[in-house]
């Protein structure tokens, strides 16, 4: 008897479950998802959290450090004993032979690596004045110096620690995609919308938009549109465009998949019944039709955020994207433009695998998704 | 069938005159004209115009009209004379500035649409007949990673790999003496090995999205009835395969023909500026840049026209290889 009743309360909690719970339930089942998922959630954190992350802002450079390699973590004493771990401030030199300046390690003093330490001064999410940050460099007294510096992944040509402008990156390189993913979608919804759901001379005309914008190369069509952006604007105004060019491009393939769909759904009697009972058209659109394919819209979505991650690279890159001294990951990737920066500072390519992860991440994701929101799987 | 394809031929003119009008509007949305650019690039190596230079220059080019009556008089003589107007940064007719690179471009654009299709059509039916096997755990690993990689940082990554291993860089298509003594039989596999870096970095993109396709769509029509009962008849798994399930599988790959020739004209532009290839996507952004609009509208035309024109054929082969859409229009 106990046995019958347990099965009953699963059964009728699958039964009772909304198609979102369902979803879910699919979507933890799909191990590389969920570890794609926990990985975006932290890069999320750490660009939302970058000010304290980061060990020095986006303002603090110093040329000694310019195009210097990773600083080297020492983890051993000169006994060889484990010690905390620390690091060696850089020094100039003239070589005798070449009279040449190198930048070697000055060994004299070390300087150890600690939790929670005083730096520069931010606000935390904007609010929370502090000068904290994650880690830093103490000297043997216990004192911070500011002049001497942890690079763990490099610096770059300004002297800019590489780890601080990945994380400050972010910001711009997660959210870009994220925003113009979000327009791409209202607009696609709305166009596709109206374009499956009236038919006729409308249809015909979006139909018509959307095959000359997708017939256009996506990257003429960025190069022509953000040559467009005025130049001189602040960078709040500049990545407001980037946004808008991203997601002028992303709708297309949306609303004709909406399109398609609505086609499919708008002579189905729950619509009839609908205007029947005097529901207006953008109410029926809202209400009655889109519910009944978002889970397919979210995967679609989710799936074309890595192109627009990449997309935003190469505008960076080609220069028509963020400009320094605003930082994305394609401003930083724009270091590695050449053979000799490659050449001489491989570290300049860590941010690369950062994108890599990002669009792996979003693509293992929408893959779950996908998965996840079929129902006869 | 005829009906169809005429039907379809017919949609592209209305089609084709409104992408044109999309993309002159596009490219004279940057403030400013050529001559804004031009003033301000003389001025700065110490030349010194009059407003009546400047005015003088604007009448010349025909700028002061607005971008409508200049849209209009640009389609004018692109349908009367064949005339696609004038490049004021190279001095000559737009269409001889675009005949320089013109043929170089499609072949290579050609060249990678036919590897893209030609790799991994084969890959994409492997690992849908072995999948969970190795096999398809690498080729699904290569094929994320190639999607991930954003294409001109492949390129530095291969061009660095090769100047590592060979000690040579191997930039643009055509080596020194190539150029200096024309094209010679001995210079052929050089000329290919060139082509080889632009091949792999272009094409591997457009590769990993079509495996994936074939894959998915394979392993769907596999578990259809008909392949039940065609293996329960005891026809060959060869048969299964080539003649069934292939064929259905093929419908989402022909429709994204045109596609990946979009992909491939957008991939080779940020390339070619990395590799210092010949072909036209390095004009554009130069003549983007200096709002030398005329050819920029021209090279953003003829590449939207060639994907136009890809989209017609591939629908023209959909229908051939899809009796139901033939069916469907008829009726």
């Amino acid at each position: 008897m106990a046995f019958f009743k347990k099965k009953t309360a699963k059964d009728e909690s699958y039964y009772l479950a909304s198609q979102w719970v369902l979803m879910w339930r699919k979507l933890q089942k799909h191990k590389l998802a969920q570890f794609s998922l926990s990985l975006l959630l932290v890069l999320y954190l750490g660009a939302l959290f970058a000010d304290f992350i980061a060990p020095y802002g986006l303002e603090e450079f110093s040329s000694l450090y310019k195009n210097t390699a990773p600083t080297k973590i020492y983890w051993e004493d000169e006994n060889g004993d484990f010690s905390r771990p620390y690091v060696y401030k850089l020094k100039k030199v003239n070589d005798k032979k070449t009279w040449s300046v190198i930048i070697t390690e000055d060994t004299s003093e070390k300087y150890y690596i600690d939790l929670f330490v005083e730096g520069g001064e931010y606000k935390l999410l904007g609010l929370i004045p502090s000068n904290l940050h994650l880690y830093g460099l103490v000297n043997e007294a216990g004192e911070v110096d500011r002049s001497v510096r942890v690079n763990i992944f490099g610096a770059d040509s300004t002297g800019a620690c590489i780890f601080s402008r990945i994380l400050f990156g972010a910001r711009v390189s997660l959210t870009i995609p994220f925003v113009s993913a979000a327009i791409s979608f209202v607009l696609g919804i709305l166009l596709g919308g109206i374009s499956g759901y009236f038919g006729g001379m409308v249809d015909n005309i979006i139909q018509r938009i959307i095959e000359v914008l997708s017939a256009i190369p996506s990257i003429p069509l960025w190069m022509a549109l953000s040559a467009a952006i005025p130049p001189g604007i602040s960078v709040s105004a500049m990545y407001l465009y980037i946004t808008i060019i991203l997601s002028f491009i992303g709708w297309t393939g949306l609303a004709r998949v909406v399109r398609g769909k609505f086609i499919a759904l708008r002579k189905e009697d729950f619509v009839m019944a609908a205007k029947l009972a005097g529901v207006s058209d953008f109410k029926i659109i809202i209400k009655h039709l889109v519910p009944g394919f978002l889970s397919y819209l979210i995967v679609n979505l989710t799936l074309g955020i890595p192109g627009s991650i990449l997309g935003e690279t190469s505008m960076s890159y080609l220069g028509l994207g963020m400009k320094a001294p605003a930082t994305s990951w394609g401003v930083l990737l724009k270091e590695t433009e050449d053979l000799v920066s490659v050449a001489q500072c491989p570290w300049k390519m860590i941010p690369l695998v950062f994108v890599i992860i990002t669009v792996l991440a979003y693509n293992f994701l929408g893959d779950g998704l996908r998965d996840a929101a079929d129902p006869y799987k | 069938m005829r009906n169809y394809v005429l039907k379809r031929i017919l949609l592209f003119i209305p089609t084709l005159i409104i992408i044109s009008f999309v993309i002159f509007f596009i490219i004279q949305l940057p403030p400013g004209d050529y001559v804004t650019s031009y003033v301000a690039a003389m001025s700065a190596e110490g030349e010194v115009f009059t407003a009546e230079d400047i005015a003088h220059l604007r009448a010349q080019f025909g700028l002061d009209d607005s971008w409508v009556v200049q849209y209009i008089n640009w389609i004018k003589d692109i349908v009367l004379h064949g005339d696609f107007g004038y490049s004021f940064e190279y001095g000559r007719d737009v269409w001889s500035v675009i005949m320089d690179r013109l043929y170089l471009t499609l072949a290579v654009s050609f060249i990678i649409l036919v590897f893209q299709y030609a790799v991994s059509l084969p890959i994409g039916i492997y690992c849908a007949n072995h999948q969970y096997s190795a096999g398809d755990y690498i080729w699904s690993f290569f094929g994320f990673i190639g999607t991930a990689t954003p294409n001109f940082l492949l390129a530095i990554i291969i061009m660095y790999y090769i100047y590592v291993k060979t000690g040579n860089v191997y930039l643009g298509l055509f080596s020194t003496e190539m150029l200096q003594n024309g094209m010679r039989w001995e210079y052929v596999p050089e000329f290919l090995g060139r082509c080889a870096i632009p091949l792999i970095v272009i094409g591997t993109s457009g590769t990993c999205g079509i495996i994936r396709t074939v894959r998915a769509q394979m392993l769907d029509e596999q578990a259809r009835q008909y392949t039940l009962t065609a293996r329960a008849k005891g026809c060959s798994e060869a048969t299964i395969t080539y003649k069934y399930c292939l064929r259905a599988a093929l419908n989402p790959v022909v429709s994204g023909m045109a596609g990946s020739l979009r992909t491939i004209f957008s991939g080779s532009t940020v390339s070619a500026i990395v590799m210092n290839l010949a072909i036209q996507g390095p004009v554009l952004l130069t003549a983007l840049k200096s709002q030398d609009m005329y050819l920029a509208g021209t090279i953003v035309l003829i590449q939207a026209v060639l994907v136009l024109v890809g989209t017609l054929l591939s629908d023209i082969a959909l229908a051939w290889l899809d009796p139901r859409i033939r069916f469907s229009e008829r009726g």
